[in-house]
């Protein structure tokens, strides 16, 4: 709450500072474009780093001459606390001031809460209606059950994630014990079930010696787990924690010497970094990205160098980010207006060749980003690296997009 | 098996212990001055940053020694300049001020030093497995983490039984009105007992930190769980705090260590039962996942049977 009042209230300070200059640029002459994001509270800490990196694009959008020959984009932060509920409240908050897109990361609980305001919203007030760009949420139900024309995912859902993980795991003749420890909350279930399924399905010779589910953000210490995978004899483990679940595991694991292999979905998050290295956890713990600081392109790393001068050295997290502001822009301006159905329907079933030069696409049955994903572990002696440890992610296998289209259960109702 | 069984002990008690440490403060003031104290974890959390800090600059024992002082200092000043006068209003105002204090400090070291965690390093010197048996390493830090504590207790039993100030405080805890009538300056032992809180906190933070991860909200999932040991533990009693918190650090980790479910129970008594739909849920919950409910079943169990607490000799 008072983060976005912070937030607005420098919004219009930068707004008055613009009406001074000769060129007057009025409140109605910008596209807003909403951010809907916990900046207080225990997750502030993914939600402020977020948007900074909205924050750094559509002032690198502005830069260049903003949309459709000089319009500008406006960004407008909210604070949701993390909370479904809250997220509501912002949400019809954002709409009453004029904002058309809606940029949503945290939470896949949030997420599913969102999309089906904003349906329903834009289904009621033609006049008002804004699109949901969706750049964290991995809960597969969002482009199946739960689909609808005004969302699109810009970042890869969780069981595709895990199909390349485990695609990656089938090559590693070493692995034969598998242990999955993860949240007990929809998305930690949501890993373990998909995890299961497809290594019995890819590698049936794999054994899963445990499966845990441990609250979620209330264990202090791990190392009572770490003993129990220790006796399980497991050599790898799968694990969908972040946050300090995360960190704090693999800090239990360092100091029990425990030498298992660890697969993770969170691993590049603020704090794991930090912590694998404190455990000395070398070229032992793998994440799956469609991104990270070591992946070749220099459009990507020129970003990273900048933005990390610009934050104290913190890292570029979501290439997918970057992704969907280019095709916003690009899609705003070939169709020439702002109009949330005219954009929406441009970014159905585009194709677009991002930062890294890969060909990515907006898949039109489902609005899902189709991507390529990384398997990175994180290691040293890598050339850029990740929260001042001087360790950094280094790919060991790439997962092209064409391997990673699953099916779609999607039919949704397109606007006249 | 027996693996599991050892090492879960050293991890509850290891757990148990840094438990006391925390608790250790917050009985003295908690019992002395029935102040809830929220903000005592997060005197934690801030020791924890301060010894980060300091010894990021001079060196893991300086920071370790400095914090905790800086700390009690601090604890200290709040008692004096702030509590004191809140004080006058009565137990829901002092409640709220260290409510407000505790979402302060974690303002403040967000602000100082970020919302993602810090690199507190566990000293060379303790940075080596103490043991290792059937290939499973234990820290020497955590080794460290429990000698520190033990010494904590031994030195604040002999302190409060053996020694003047001891007899004081002690006698302040069941005839608070008595001692400050006999003249002894009541208000300076309360500034006191809340500093030395204070700084136990400081220090179970200093300690923990690098065994641990430094985080702005390392502290959260503690408040609850220090409550629990003093009210488990009985007012005032330093030997019931030290007996609380090694039961829930040992009861925790076992729980954690048992994969079995109530279905699981019954089946091994060779009992096969039909459960209802509504009921199966409940039934295939294993041990594991009540593990964090436990102490909370033993708090509301303990204010049902013994109100006063394993050791403690007053009601409220």
């Amino acid at each position: 709450m008072t983060n976005s009042i912070f937030f607005s209230r420098r919004g219009l300070l930068m707004a008055a500072g613009l009406c001074a200059l000769p060129i007057v640029a009025s409140a109605q002459d910008t596209i807003k474009v909403a951010y809907i994001d916990p900046l207080s509270g225990s997750a502030a800490v993914t939600g402020e780093h977020g948007a900074r990196h909205f924050r750094y694009l559509i002032d690198k959008v502005n830069a260049a001459g903003g949309v459709l020959g000089g319009k500008k984009l406006e960004l407008v932060l909210f604070d949701n606390k993390g909370a479904p509920q809250e997220t509501i409240v912002q949400a019809q908050k954002a709409i009453d001031d004029g904002v058309k897109f809606i940029y949503q990361g945290f939470g896949s609980n949030v997420a599913l809460a969102l999309t089906d305001f904003i349906a329903k919203h834009d289904e009621r007030n033609p006049d008002k209606r804004v699109l949901y760009l969706s750049y964290g949420p991995m809960d597969p139900a969002l482009t199946n059950e739960k689909c609808n024309f005004w969302h699109y995912r810009f970042e890869s859902d969780s069981n595709v994630k895990i199909s390349a993980l485990v695609e990656f795991m089938k090559g590693q003749p070493a692995l034969k014990n598998v242990y999955l420890i993860n949240q007990d909350y929809s998305f930690g279930q949501s890993v373990r079930t998909e995890a299961r399924k497809q290594l019995r399905d890819k590698r049936p010779d794999v054994k899963i010696v445990g499966d845990e589910l441990h609250p979620l953000l209330k264990v202090n210490d791990f190392a009572p787990y770490i003993a129990k995978i220790r006796a399980s004899g497991a050599d790898s483990v799968i694990t969908g924690n972040w946050g300090a679940d995360l960190s704090l595991l693999l800090k239990a694991a360092g100091d029990a010497g425990l030498k298992t292999q660890w697969y993770t979905i969170y691993g590049g998050l603020a704090g794991a970094p930090t912590a694998i290295k404190q455990a000395g956890l070398d070229g032992q713990v793998f994440q799956v990205v469609n991104w990270h600081a070591n992946v070749p392109g220099d459009e990507m790393q020129a970003l990273n160098a900048d933005f990390r001068r610009q934050y104290n050295e913190q890292g570029w997290w979501y290439l997918q980010a970057k992704t969907s502001i280019d095709m916003l822009v690009r899609a705003i301006n070939k169709v020439g207006s702002a109009d949330p159905v005219k954009v929406g329907l441009a970014l159905e079933g585009m194709r677009y060749k991002n930062a890294i030069g890969a060909d990515v696409l907006m898949r039109k049955e489902d609005h899902q980003l189709i991507q390529d994903l990384y398997v990175a572990s994180f290691s040293s002696g890598v050339p850029v690296d990740e929260e001042k440890t001087g360790w950094g992610w280094k790919t060991v296998a790439t997962v092209p997009a064409s391997a990673l289209t699953p099916a779609t259960t999607c039919r949704m109702v397109r606007p006249e | 098996m027996s693996e599991l069984i050892v090492f879960s002990t050293l991890n509850g008690l290891q757990y148990g212990l840094l438990l006391f440490l925390l608790a250790s403060g917050l009985t003295l003031i908690f019992s002395m001055m029935g102040v809830l104290n929220f903000a005592h974890a997060s005197l934690y959390m801030l020791g924890a940053y301060l010894g980060y800090q300091i010894s990021s600059w001079l060196g893991f024992w300086i920071g370790l020694l400095v914090a905790p002082l800086l700390v009690g200092a601090l604890g200290a000043l709040i008692e004096r300049f702030g509590l004191r006068h809140v004080h006058r209003h009565g137990h829901v105002a002092e409640l709220l001020f260290t409510f407000g204090l505790a979402y302060l400090i974690e303002e403040v070291v967000v602000m100082v030093w970020g919302r993602i965690p810090v690199s507190y390093q566990v000293p060379e010197i303790l940075d080596f497995p103490a043991f290792t048996l059937w290939a499973t390493s234990y820290p020497a830090y955590r080794v460290f983490m429990l000698l520190v504590s033990m010494a904590i207790f031994l030195g604040l039993l002999l302190v409060l039984t053996r020694s003047r100030v001891g007899l004081i405080v002690q006698a302040s805890l069941t005839q608070p009105k008595m001692v400050s009538m006999l003249g002894h300056n009541v208000p300076m032992v309360f500034m006191l007992v809340f500093g030395v809180g204070s700084a136990l906190a400081g220090l179970a933070g200093a300690i923990a930190g690098p065994a641990l991860v430094t985080q702005p909200n390392m502290a959260v999932n503690l408040v609850p769980l220090l409550f629990v040991v003093v009210v488990l533990g009985g007012l005032g009693s330093l030997t019931g705090a030290l007996l609380a918190s090694l039961l829930i650090g040992l009861v925790q980790t076992f729980a954690i260590a048992g994969d079995f479910s109530l279905a699981d129970m019954a089946r091994a008594i060779g009992l096969s039962m039909n459960v209802p739909q509504v009921l199966s849920e409940l039934w295939n919950v294993t041990l594991a996942q009540l593990a964090p409910v436990l102490p909370y079943l033993l708090l509301v169990l303990m204010l049902i049977f013994r109100p006063t607490g394993l050791m403690g000799s007053r009601e409220s």
